[in-house]
This record gives structure tokens, C-alpha cells and sequence, in this order.
């Protein structure tokens, strides 16, 4: 039993005590260094490191001791970032990349070959599944996209050659929720990890790793950051997945750039990452600028308070829009009315993120209506930042599919996803209240909305030059 | 389905669980304990091809001032030191006996380590056995088991912090 007034005796080291999130959140990563006791994680601004002598020169070269030697590969401010983000998720370490994208692409390249096959959630983040479908298939990568609530999907999707299965935590912009031990299982039972990405939810959340997730990753440029500053990304190993399986030559195999070493052999739990750093961040060049780390870092301090207040503000501007008679649905499964409400309630307990869906009355043009009414939600292509967001899928990432391909992608045209930042929580819904005025307005009165006056003016001074 | 999770988040990693116990024998006190009091490493199959595993963490362990001395019956010198063909034949006390042998060699191994006094058991990744690890616990060693040396070395007290490892330290004192 712990003394109220701090710790006994018997609890005093500190190399035994499971600290808390918050505290982690705000330690892990960095102590004050010996040289200048620098309480923050200082911001090492350097693109290269100067060796002791010549023969560290070469170990570091050969991996066989560890330095600093090139910021491409390796940055003692991102590690800091690195470090701090593998405590939070509960993995091994981390490797950080330049975006989300370019993360996914180093997690997936060092673990596939030409010829192996993806299955993945058809409920992700647009710009993903054409990375996989499109960008991929040029790395003779295939991929199949499964409905990620049907569990037989998943299993009817394994192919020999079926290396990653791979899903978001919560669904962007849908808002599913992933049964994460569920599919953890099918992808064990065929020998390949799944990889989750854990954006809307940040490790304060759900850590899906606990749930049987072998690789976690995350768009730092999201709630990590949580102040809409700097693009990044990074990769959690959970440390857990057995790369000398048989499947993964890639992994486990000798390697033909370090003359032949055995990289799951010589770093056991942590080959995987050694990989990805020593090979594919060195060789794809995607690093993480160590002043979007430095920035990362300070986010992280508070991302626990954040997303409490994210979360609770998202629950209040749900349930204000679940009661408007404008609006067709909420897709938060923060209410209890959500297909998901249960199992949100299972692995995010804390909260179901603070990014939803909102379908609205009236279609295309109420979506635009409603947008343009605002003043204090920002119209961007973005989610998670202290500064509320709101993007129309149909007039802007979606824009090119017709109303009848919009439903497969989970959008419809009077869709408009809201990103709750951490504003007063009555101002939101006073914004949000202008733009279904202007919803009802539209319905009422059918005036164009400005996107149709711009679009029609375009056509009449192309009518005019012709 | 291996999934549970006996997160250590503290300690970092998320150990593989299988029959076996293994976080037992990788308590982050008795890893420091070993690298911090040892002086000299007996490296059991310590190979000399410099690509193999055995030979990086003899590399590195004796970069970083410890005192290796291979144990390997067919070779006569290795990193500049001379080979033993047992641990029984080194004529000196040795702190660590650090594995690189198939699981079935172990319980030999920990019994001769028991005989010479050593310290700690060090079984590598992979160097799985519970049998050895009994027998060495039984003798007074500390046991180390599917964990690297030289990594642990680099990640607690090394340089491998800028590979962005998760050591779980926590701490505000300066280092």
C-alpha cells in the first residue's frame, strides 16, 4: 500500500514503477542531459554528427555500435519523439517518417516483397486506400478491401501470398470502429501482423497494441502534434510479431546491404525496426524534420488534456446535432444510437475520438450551404487540431464521384466531416447553429450556394470567350 | 491466440508469453545489475565470423570495457583472445556466461557456469531454456533469458537511445 504522501520504501524504484500516461506523456523520451541539463528535449538542428574516431566511423557504418551519423537515419530530437511515442503506445521503439503517408509506405515496404498481397479496411482514409490500390501496384503489391466489421471478409480475403492485414482504429471518414482482437486473430492465424493505424484515436485513447496489433502507426500531423504545425509520421513495433516464421525473408533474412547480416538474428524483438530505420528510412529518405519532433514533443506534454476536452466537446456537439431536424445522422459512436456504440465503449472508453460524420438534409448543396455559413469552423483538409475543422467530402476530396458513387466510400453528397477542436463548446454549436439556418434557408428558398454562383460565372465567361 | 498482453510499460517491452514465464528472467534490475557490476564475459559459441550475432555483441561488449573471453572449442583466437574450449578450462573468475547455443546445450552450460561461480546466466535472443534457467537459478545466478547484451547495453546505458528504443525510463534527474 502507497504512502498518501508519496512512495514507501519498498516502491522507491523508480525502474519498477508503471507511471501513469500523463506522466509519460511528459517524461518519456528525455532527462536532462549531462552536458547542459536542458529540461526540454532540445532541438538538435543538424544534418550530421561527428565521429569519435575512425574505427566508431565504421562500427556505427556496420551497425555494430550505435551512433548518431546522419539525420536521414537517425536524429537525437526525433528519437526523443520516437521513444516517447513507442512508451505511450506500449511498443518496443518507434521509427518517425516525414508524413503519415510516407510512414505507411516504410512499414509495409520493409515487410512485403513483389508479389505479396494486402488486406485491408475499405473504411479508411481516402488517400490510403489509393496509395495501396494505385501506388502499390506499382511495387507488384495487390490489395483487397474487405468490409472491416465483417469478420468472414477478412478470412475469405487470405490468399498464400497475404503478408499485412491493415485497418484504422476509427474509420476515416465513417467512423467505424475496429474490432482490433478480432482481426488481430485472423491475422495470426495466417502468419502476418496486423498493422493499425491509430490516428483519430492517439495512444490516449486506445492503445492497440494491447489488443493483439503487432504495428501501430500513426499521422503525428494529427493529435499528435495537436496545433496543426508540421507534417509527420511515425511507426510502432509492439515487438511481438515472430518475423522468422517463414514468411519473411524480408525481415528475417540475410541481408544483402549490411553483407549479409541477420537482422532478426542480431536484434531479436527489435530486427523489425532495425530494418526500417538501417534500410528503408535510410534508402526512401522520408525522415522526419527534427523541429516537427521538437514541436511533436511539446504536443504530446498535453495530449491527454486535449483529448479529454476534444472528446467531451465532440459528445456535445453529437448530441446537439443528433436532435436537429436538418440533419439525416450522426455517425459518432460516442451515441449510444451508434452500430459501434459498444464496441467504442470497449476499446476507447475514455471517449470515440472527436472526427465524425455528419449527414445532412438537403444534399450536395446543403453541405456547401452549411460550410459557408461558418466562421469559426475552419474549411480545411485536416482533423485533429486544437482549431475545430469541417471539410465537405462531396464538393472537395470526393468531388470528382457523382452522387451515385459517393455511398460506397461511406460519403454521401449532404455529408460533412467535423474535426471538434477545444474551443468553448457553446461557441461551436452557435457556428454550427448559423450554418443549419443556412441549410434551411437553401431548402426553403433554393438560392445558389456561392460554390454553384463561382461555378455558373466560370461557365458564363467561358460562354462569353467562346 | 498469443495476444495477451503483459505490457510492461514501464520496462518497455511487451514480452512474447508463451508456457514459459519469460518476464521472469528479463527484470530491468537484474539486467542493469549485470551490466553494471560485470567485468568479465564469457561468450559461450562466440563464432568468429564477424556477421553473425555472437560476434557483434563481443565486438561491441569489448568496445565498451568489458573483458570477453571466447568459449569455443574449434578456435583458438577470437577479437584478440584467446579461446577456452569450456568454461571449466578459463583459469580466471568470470562475471557473465552469455549464450549463443541451442536451447538443448543450456542446462550443461548453466551447470558448468554454477561450477566456476559466475554471476549471471546470460541466455541471447532465442536461447530459450527454462531446464537451464532452473538449474543456474538453483545454483545463486541471476538469469538473463531472450535478451541481447550488447543491445540492453546500448539501450540503457549506450547510444542506441537515438534509435528511438523505448526504455522506459522515466526520470528528471540529470543523467
Amino acid at each position: 500500500m502507497l504512502s498518501e504522501n508519496g512512495a514507501t520504501p519498498e516502491s522507491a524504484d523508480e525502474t519498477l514503477r508503471q507511471f501513469g500516461f500523463e506522466t509519460r506523456a511528459i517524461h518519456a523520451g528525455h532527462r536532462p542531459d549531462p552536458y547542459t541539463g536542458a529540461s526540454v528535449a532540445p532541438l538538435y538542428q543538424s544534418s550530421a554528427f561527428a565521429f569519435e574516431d575512425t574505427e566508431s566511423a565504421a562500427a556505427y557504418f556496420n551497425l555494430q555500435e550505435y551512433g548518431n551519423i546522419y539525420s536521414r537515419i537517425m536524429n537525437p530530437t526525433v528519437a526523443a519523439f520516437e521513444e516517447r511515442v513507442a512508451n505511450l503506445e506500449g511498443g518496443v521503439g518507434a521509427v518517425a517518417f516525414a508524413s503519415g503517408m510516407a510512414a505507411q509506405v516504410g512499414a509495409f515496404f520493409t515487410m512485403l516483397a513483389p508479389g505479396d498481397h494486402i488486406v485491408a479496411s475499405r473504411s479508411i482514409y481516402g488517400g490510403t486506400i489509393t496509395q495501396l490500390k494505385i501506388t502499390f501496384a506499382k511495387l507488384s503489391l495487390d490489395v483487397t478491401l474487405v468490409d472491416p466489421d465483417d469478420l468472414d471478409a477478412w478470412r475469405a480475403a487470405l490468399r498464400l501470398n497475404t503478408k499485412a492485414l491493415f485497418a484504422e482504429t476509427i474509420g476515416n471518414p465513417g467512423g467505424n470502429i475496429l474490432d482490433i482482437a478480432a482481426v488481430a486473430e485472423i491475422a495470426h492465424e495466417h502468419g502476418a501482423p496486423l498493422l493499425v493505424d491509430n490516428t483519430f484515436a492517439s495512444p490516449y485513447l486506445c492503445r492497440p497494441i494491447e489488443w493483439g496489433a503487432d504495428i501501430v502507426l500513426h499521422s503525428a500531423t494529427k493529435y499528435i502534434d495537436g496545433h496543426g504545425t508540421s507534417i509527420g509520421g511515425i511507426v510502432i513495433d509492439a515487438g511481438k510479431f515472430d518475423w522468422s516464421n517463414g514468411r519473411f525473408a524480408t525481415v528475417a533474412a540475410p541481408s544483402a546491404e549490411y553483407h549479409g547480416l541477420e537482422f532478426h538474428e542480431t536484434f531479436g524483438l527489435y530486427g523489425y525496426l532495425m530494418k526500417l530505420r538501417a534500410e528503408t528510412l535510410r534508402d526512401l529518405g522520408a525522415a522526419l524534420s527534427p523541429f516537427n519532433a521538437f514541436l511533436y514533443l511539446l504536443g504530446l506534454e498535453t495530449l491527454p488534456l486535449r483529448m479529454e476536452r476534444h472528446v467531451s466537446n465532440a459528445l456535445g456537439v453529437a448530441r446537439f446535432l443528433a436532435k436537429h431536424p436538418l440533419v439525416e445522422r450522426v455517425r459518432y459512436a460516442g451515441l449510444p444510437d451508434s452500430p459501434y456504440y459498444e464496441r467504442a465503449q470497449r476499446y476507447l472508453p475514455k471517449g470515440a475520438g472527436a472526427v465524425f460524420a455528419v449527414d445532412l438534409k438537403g444534399g450536395r448543396a446543403a453541405g456547401q450551404r452549411f460550410i459557408e455559413a461558418l466562421t469559426l469552423w475552419t474549411h480545411l483538409a485536416n482533423v485533429g487540431d486544437t482549431k475545430s475543422l469541417v471539410i465537405h467530402p462531396a464538393s472537395t476530396t470526393h468531388r470528382q464521384l457523382s452522387d451515385e458513387e459517393l455511398p460506397a466510400t461511406g460519403v454521401t453528397p449532404g455529408t460533412v466531416r467535423l474535426s471538434v477542436g477545444l474551443e468553448s463548446l457553446d461557441d461551436l454549436i452557435w457556428d454550427l447553429e448559423k450554418g443549419l439556418h443556412a441549410v434551411k434557408a437553401g431548402l426553403t428558398t433554393g438560392a445558389p450556394t456561392q460554390a454553384d454562383a463561382r461555378d455558373s460565372m466560370e461557365t458564363k465567361e467561358v460562354e462569353a470567350q467562346a | 491466440m498469443s495476444t495477451e498482453t503483459s505490457a510492461n510499460l514501464n520496462g518497455g517491452a511487451a514480452q512474447k508469453v508463451e508456457a514459459l514465464d519469460i518476464a521472469e528472467y528479463q527484470d530491468p534490475r537484474t539486467i542493469r545489475r549485470a551490466l553494471l557490476t560485470a567485468r568479465t564475459v564469457a561468450v559461450v559459441g562466440l563464432s568468429p565470423n564477424p556477421l553473425r550475432a555472437s560476434y557483434f555483441v563481443g565486438y561491441y561488449l569489448q568496445r565498451h570495457g568489458y573483458r570477453i573471453v571466447p568459449v569455443n572449442p574449434k578456435e583458438q583466437e577470437i577479437l584478440g583472445e584467446i579461446c577456452y574450449p569450456s568454461l571449466g578450462a578459463i583459469p580466471f573468475p568470470v562475471d557473465v556466461v552469455d549464450v549463443f547455443r541451442r536451447p538443448e546445450a543450456v542446462p550443461a552450460v548453466a551447470e558448468e557456469a554454477v561450477r566456476i561461480g559466475a554471476k549471471t546466466l546470460w541466455l541471447q535472443f532465442d536461447v530459450i531454456s527454462p531446464e537451464g534457467a532452473a538449474i543456474a537459478k538453483a545454483g545463486g545466478l541471476d538469469v538473463v533469458m531472450d535478451r541481447c547484451m550488447k543491445v540492453e547495453h546500448a539501450r540503457y546505458l549506450g547510444k542506441m537511445r537515438w534509435f528511438g528504443l523505448n526504455t522506459g525510463v522515466i526520470s528528471s534527474k540529470r543523467e
